[in-house]
């Protein structure tokens, strides 16, 4: 009986700290642009931090899109 | 177009280029179409971001990435309107931005203004496709950053963000946070209620039953206070005004069966069935978000259209300069400077200068009219010729705009509330289930003669098996898929009934300009359109936002534009050559044969040969007559109803084969005739983009506009379409009745679910367990067959 009660304890936390978890990630605006966040993870680098390359492009970190 | 545009077009297209920037057709041998292009190339390549063009794909229902399409935003609009400062120095616009093509551009705005020093943030939105700028430094410093991006191609304009769509997002929200809410509580009740149904078989104890049953309670009640909600208000709402919807009979399944389960569990019974409630509420959460968001993300798009379209209005102040206004804000007696080919912002006199002015999307006349000083104009027309004043009207009651409105409002009062399909199902479908349950309760307590709890656990169940899940599902389900397969065609779906409408309709009317015609004028055939005088023209015209200047160069094919022409406003072009001066422009200004001005028309003069006259007309889209025939095809009457002259709207109904038209109609006889029409008993399709189509729209049975339509017409209208193509309007049409016929599909295999289901639950076999399984099944099922739209509809109009 009591490891039960331990079991159903931990699932009802887990499951809590997931349900949590979306709606921070909800009311933080992570899902108001569904697009974009699809597409940015292929972006070269984080604009504005890394200066224009001097002529020379740099090598391409994932394969190219057809 | 004549048969020499057409030779020459014809050469250039054999061996046309594609432009290095904007991926459009651009002159043999040239690398780029126009100068716009080349400098945005270059910019692009200087700021090291050249990888750009190795990753866009182009969107080809977005605009092209042309640049200087228009005017630049600081001079349509008064950006400082829109600037908000925050405490610490820092200055914030939002844009809504045109062109986007895909996620590269998001990276190449972004990174463009990230190199800035000024720009504090830059972040595009891809899925509303605005975005958001902040910068430090002068407030000022705003229109030069829009510029940098404007000259890249994308068109930018501010907007209030607390003006749009803030409202509709709190309700998105709710209903996501519901949906997690309840898909929470349905995998945390359901743990415990496995664990039931398997101690069933398994000799499970009184006493654990009773805690997991408690466990259950626990989870699953506040979770369906808090996910039923969105159900528990609109079924009020519903019932207080004495009517029932889909979710009446939903809430108080679900709220009865809640609390028999309570009551069960209190008195240490064998069933209950929290679960089945919360699982409920999750199924139809999930149809209800996707739902929501499709239709959100419809109405964020035309909202993007309207907002595109705005432009401020250029008040001429008493010193002589020109201020950017709103519209709104505009004096009356204000005197309005309405530059060459810009929409004038408000009703007015001519004061000063002669204008010609195409007032298509007012009163749907095709041809552009002459206004000289004293001439009435309304704000919606656009200026084709030279720079005039106006003078600001009374927006009173007597405007044409204010009429329209009027007659919009009370078009909209006469039209009927429709009743969703599924809420008519809903209406029959409550009354029976509720009686079900009660007799099924009452047979077995008091002729069976059972305890009470037991013979409520029948009728619990009962309503358990009926409690319309697949039901509630059955249409949105449909409605999900089919709207965004037409929102990835262009097709902008406002109204949550439009597609059902549409299925309905056995009608439909046209309007003429702008709506069967090409928004944009078109070169007519004439003497002298010999190649040279066609390339040399083009050249020219190639050089100028005028929108004759376009309608020529576009007859003629991608051609290089020339180097040093000179605008002479409100006249025309000037190139000094060798050979002397070339001039493209008004009769007057080249010196050419006035002629007849019936028509708008430019002339070229060459030195030493005679000059030559281009006359300009509207022309069907593309794809008229194909729509219509397909239309018809479908089984839809089609009629024409036109402002315009009697002459040309019967050559274009003479040329589509429409034989039932009206000309000359005032927007109150087109208000008149459709509503002849449904007194006919007719389901009217109205198809408009005018001013003057605003309150047919309102009156019809179901409308649908162009994106190029006036702002009132796309706010009435229930879809708007993009592009040049007419297409839409039968595939539309095409897709709503597949719509329809899988809804109804879907409801019939609901119901015959409940016609083999509820007998079982009436003859009391039913447990939580069967009930679960029974509900999860139909469900899946209907959103399954749903499914099959999707593959349907792809082949049916790949041909």
């Amino acid at each position: 009986m009591t490891p039960i009660l331990y079991l159903i304890g931990l699932s009802l936390l887990l499951g809590g700290g997931g349900l949590a978890l979306f709606l921070w990630a909800s009311r933080s605006g992570q899902y108001d642009d569904m697009d974009g966040a699809a597409n940015r993870i292929l972006f070269d680098d984080p604009p504005g931090e890394t200066p224009p390359p001097a002529q020379s492009q740099p090598a391409r970190p994932y394969p190219e899109k057809r | 177009m004549s048969a020499a545009a057409l030779a020459s077009a014809g050469a250039a297209h054999a061996q046309a280029a594609t432009c290095a920037h904007c991926g459009g057709e651009a002159a043999p041998g040239a690398r780029f179409c126009c100068t716009g292009c080349a400098a945005a190339f270059e910019t692009i390549q200087q700021l090291g971001l050249g990888n750009y063009y190795r990753d866009v794909v182009r969107d080809t229902l977005a605009r092209p990435l042309r640049p200087a399409d228009a005017p630049a935003a600081a001079l349509r609009t008064d950006l400082a309107r829109f600037v908000r400062d925050d405490a610490q120095g820092r200055h914030e616009l939002s844009l809504a931005v045109d062109g986007l093509q895909c996620g590269a551009c998001v990276w190449l705005i972004e990174s463009v203004l990230g190199r800035d020093p000024r720009v504090q943030a830059a972040r595009v939105n891809m899925t509303t496709r605005r975005l958001r700028l902040a910068w430090r430094g002068a407030a000022g410093d705003g229109a030069a950053l829009v510029e940098m991006i404007e000259r890249l191609g994308y068109r930018l304009v501010p907007f209030d963000p607390a003006c749009l769509a803030a409202a509709q997002d709190r309700t998105g929200r709710e209903l996501l946070k519901a949906l997690a809410v309840a898909g929470f509580a349905t995998a945390n009740a359901m743990l415990p209620a496995v664990a039931i149904w398997i101690g069933l078989f398994n000799d499970m104890g009184p006493a654990t039953r009773a805690l997991l049953h408690w466990v259950s309670a626990l989870i699953a009640m506040p979770a369906i206070v808090y996910a039923g909600r969105p159900f528990f208000r609109s079924a009020w709402g519903a019932l207080r005004v004495g009517r029932t919807n889909m979710d009446v009979p939903i809430s108080i399944g679900v709220i009865l069966v809640t609390a028999m389960s309570l009551a069960q569990t209190i008195a240490h019974a064998e069933h209950a069935y929290f679960d089945s409630a919360v699982a409920l509420l999750f199924f139809l959460l999930v149809g209800r978000v996707l739902d929501h968001h499709a239709r959100a993300h419809a109405r964020a798009a035309a909202e993007q259209l309207i907002a595109l379209q705005q432009s401020d209005v250029g008040v001429l102040e008493d010193d002589g300069t020109v201020a950017r206004r709103a519209a709104e804000t505009v004096p009356v007696d204000a005197r309005v400077l309405v530059g060459p080919g810009e929409r004038i912002g408000v009703d007015g006199t001519v004061e000063v200068g002669e204008g010609l002015l195409d007032t298509s999307l007012v009163t749907g006349e095709s041809l552009p009219v002459a206004a000289t000083v004293g001439a009435r104009v309304f704000a919606g027309t656009l200026n084709l010729g030279a720079a005039i004043t106006v003078r600001a009207a009374a927006t009173g009651g007597a405007t044409l705009l204010a009429e329209c409105v009027r007659l919009m409002d009370a078009a909209e009062a006469r039209r009927g509330r429709f009743v969703m399909f599924a809420d008519r199902v809903a209406r029959r479908y409550a009354p029976v289930v509720h009686t079900a349950a009660l007799a099924t309760f009452l047979w077995w307590w008091a002729i069976q003669g059972i305890a009470v709890a037991d013979a409520l656990l029948i009728g619990a169940a009962v309503l358990i098996i009926t409690c319309p899940c697949a039901l509630a599902l059955a249409v949105p389900a449909v409605q999900v898929i089919g709207t965004g397969w037409l929102f990835r065609r262009g097709v902008l779906v406002k109204s949550p009934t439009a597609l059902e409408r549409l299925a309905e309709s056995d009608t439909v009317v046209f309007d003429k300009t702008g709506t069967l015609t090409d928004p944009a004028l078109h070169l007519v055939a004439g003497e002298g359109h010999d190649a040279s005088a066609m390339l040399l023209a083009a050249t020219l015209a190639a050089t100028s936002r005028h929108p004759l200047s376009r309608a020529l160069a576009a007859a003629a094919g991608p051609v290089v534009p020339a180097q040093g022409v000179r605008e002479v406003v409100g006249a025309g072009l000037e190139l000094d050559t060798p050979e002397g001066t070339l001039r493209l422009g008004s009769a007057a200004f080249v010196g050419g044969d006035s002629g007849a001005a019936a028509t708008p028309s430019l002339f070229l003069a060459r030195p030493g040969q005679p000059s030559v006259r281009f006359d300009f007309a509207e022309a069907l889209r593309p794809d008229a007559a194909a729509t219509i025939a397909a239309l018809r095809r479908l089984g839809l009457d089609v009629h024409l109803l036109s402002g315009d002259r009697e002459g040309a709207v019967s050559a274009v109904a003479a040329q589509l084969g429409i034989t039932a038209w009206h000309a000359g109609c005032s927007p109150v006889d087109k208000v008149a005739r459709i509503e002849a029409l449904r007194a006919a008993g007719k389901r009217v399709l109205m198809v408009g983009d005018g001013l003057n189509d605003g309150p047919c729209l309102a009156a019809a049975h179901v409308s649908m506009s162009p994106s190029t339509a006036a702002e009132i017409s796309q706010n009435a209208a229930d879809m708007v379409f993009q592009g040049a193509s007419l297409a839409p309007v039968a595939a539309t049409q095409r897709m709503a009745r597949r719509m329809r016929r899988l809804s109804h599909e879907n409801i019939a295999l609901s119901l015959a679910y409940n016609v083999v289901m509820v007998p079982v639950a009436m003859a009391g076999y039913v447990t939580p367990w069967l009930a679960a399984l029974a509900m999860s099944t139909s469900s899946l099922l209907v959103m399954a067959n749903s499914f099959r739209l999707r593959r349907g509809i792809s082949e049916g109009t790949s041909r």
